[in-house]
């Protein structure tokens, strides 16, 4: 699947911008349980990107399905569809400069309406929807823009603490233009208590920086009598420009 | 005060979760009919070109035990050490190889496992070549952050010996850390978490 564009814009191959890890939530979260034995203990190498981080992968949209970015229906029998509150999530994907990035791959998950995955790991009380799946995916727009339908997910307990509970939130895989932009993170939703408490989204040290993973209730973006709209903003490691880099011919 | 740079962050990342498979490789927890196959599961067909090599992976935690839960996405170059990406301006890669490949460890066993090629090698930026080597991105429940590192080949001692990312490895000690051994066609692997035999994981 080599990359076809339309335009004649110069491909970007500037270095990604540092990483700010103090944004992130550091490696070991202790509250976070599973953490203590999974999380490296090592200073990382740092170097400069070279080709291998700088490329990647580039999906088109031949791949998608008609269903791809409706979970309401994507898994549902003919003429049925997902039991719950309905929502459409949009949003864009932007880099650090502020720029849209086009022809990005999202692909996201989540617990059905009550708060059960369909996964046989998961054991929780409340039912599976036979017409939810769980997944979708879709590719940003020119402009990085981006929305799909779904239902609201439910918040569930988990085992961590005697009592945790996630706050209701979907999954979102991002893959930008070259491998070391890729992302995994979640989107919670305006005004929801457990988000505080949660000791995954606590894991952030900046409360700053928790609030750009809330999405904004966004009542202009409803359809009338069908479902409400969320929205969802998501940033990818800006790059700098190779302009003035005096590297030898050929990089 | 000075201008603003109007610059955005980054998202902050969250763990993947234990149910990472739903969204990233549904077809292989059992979610069928939603895509007509988990993408990356497949790396070459016939006409790729290059020498055909297996990885078998493992990623370990802290006790020594295998991940049963995680996820990895590799990324290479084709057997010309070309990139198949619109940031690859030394040439054409090879149309039958796109170079990404994303595989769930097993739930039994944790193994992970991709059919690939030996990648070529890439110039690093000062124009000379790195080792052949494949980029690995591992995320899994209690990783906060992917993480990112390599894979190079032990039967490419004197490549490896030149290489300019591994001769930044302060203790000598933990390059082979980054060195899967090669057993007839494949090459094993063990990717370890914490511990004397921590992983070289990267920041770039």
């Amino acid at each position: 699947m080599p990359a076809k564009s339309g335009s004649n814009r110069r491909p970007e191959t500037g270095a990604f911008f540092q990483r700010d890890r103090t944004w992130h939530p550091p490696v070991l979260t202790p509250n976070y349980k599973t953490s203590v034995l999974r999380s490296p203990q090592k200073a990382p190498l740092s170097f400069d990107n070279t080709l291998s981080e700088i490329a990647g992968p580039v999906f088109g949209h031949a791949m998608l399905g008609e269903l791809d970015a409706d979970l309401i229906h994507n898994f549902a029998r003919p003429g049925e569809s997902a039991l719950g509150e309905r929502i459409i999530v949009y949003g864009r994907v932007l880099d650090e400069r502020g720029v849209g990035v086009p022809g990005a791959l999202l692909e996201f998950w989540q617990a059905n309406a009550g708060g059960r995955y369909r996964h046989k790991r998961d054991g929780y009380l409340a039912p599976l929807d036979p017409n939810f799946g769980g997944c979708g995916r879709t590719i940003t727009g020119e402009d990085g823009g981006y929305a799909f339908r779904t239902v609201k997910p439910g918040p569930y307990p988990w085992p961590n603490g005697p009592n945790d509970w996630r706050p209701s939130h979907i999954h979102f895989s991002v893959f930008g233009h070259g491998f070391a932009q890729r992302l995994i993170t979640q989107m919670y939703f305006e005004g929801d208590p457990l988000i505080w408490q949660c000791p995954i989204v606590r894991g952030i040290p900046d409360k700053a920086a928790i609030e750009t993973l809330i999405a904004a209730l966004d009542m202009q973006a409803t359809i009338p009598f069908d479902a409400r709209a969320y929205k969802f903003d998501i940033v990818l490691r800006g790059r700098r420009a190779s302009l003035f880099e005096n590297r030898p011919e050929g990089n | 005060m000075a201008q603003s740079l109007d610059r955005l962050r980054e998202s902050p990342s969250q763990t993947a979760g234990p149910y990472v498979h739903i969204g990233l490789t549904p077809n292989f927890c059992g979610i069928g009919g939603v895509y007509p196959s988990d993408l990356g599961a497949t790396m070459v067909n016939d006409k790729t070109k290059g020498e055909r090599i297996g990885l078998r992976i493992r990623v370990l935690d802290g006790t020594g035990t295998p991940l049963k839960d995680a996820l990895i996405e590799i990324w290479q170059a084709d057997a010309d050490g070309l990139y198949n990406s619109p940031a690859e301006l030394r040439g054409a890669a090879d149309p039958n190889f796109f170079g990404w490949g994303r595989r769930p460890t097993d739930m039994d066993t944790g193994l992970c496992t991709f059919d690939t090629i030996k990648p070529g090698r890439v110039p690093s930026n000062d124009g000379r070549l790195m080792a052949p080597h494949i980029t690995l991105w591992i995320v899994a429940r209690g990783i906060n952050l992917g993480l990112h590192t390599r894979l190079y080949f032990s039967d490419e001692e004197k490549a490896n010996a030149g290489d300019s990312i591994l001769a930044r490895i302060e203790h000598r000690v933990r390059v082979p850390t980054l060195i899967a051994e090669r057993n007839g066609d494949t090459y094993v692997f063990d990717v370890h978490l914490q511990g004397e035999k921590e992983t070289v994981f990267f920041d770039s």
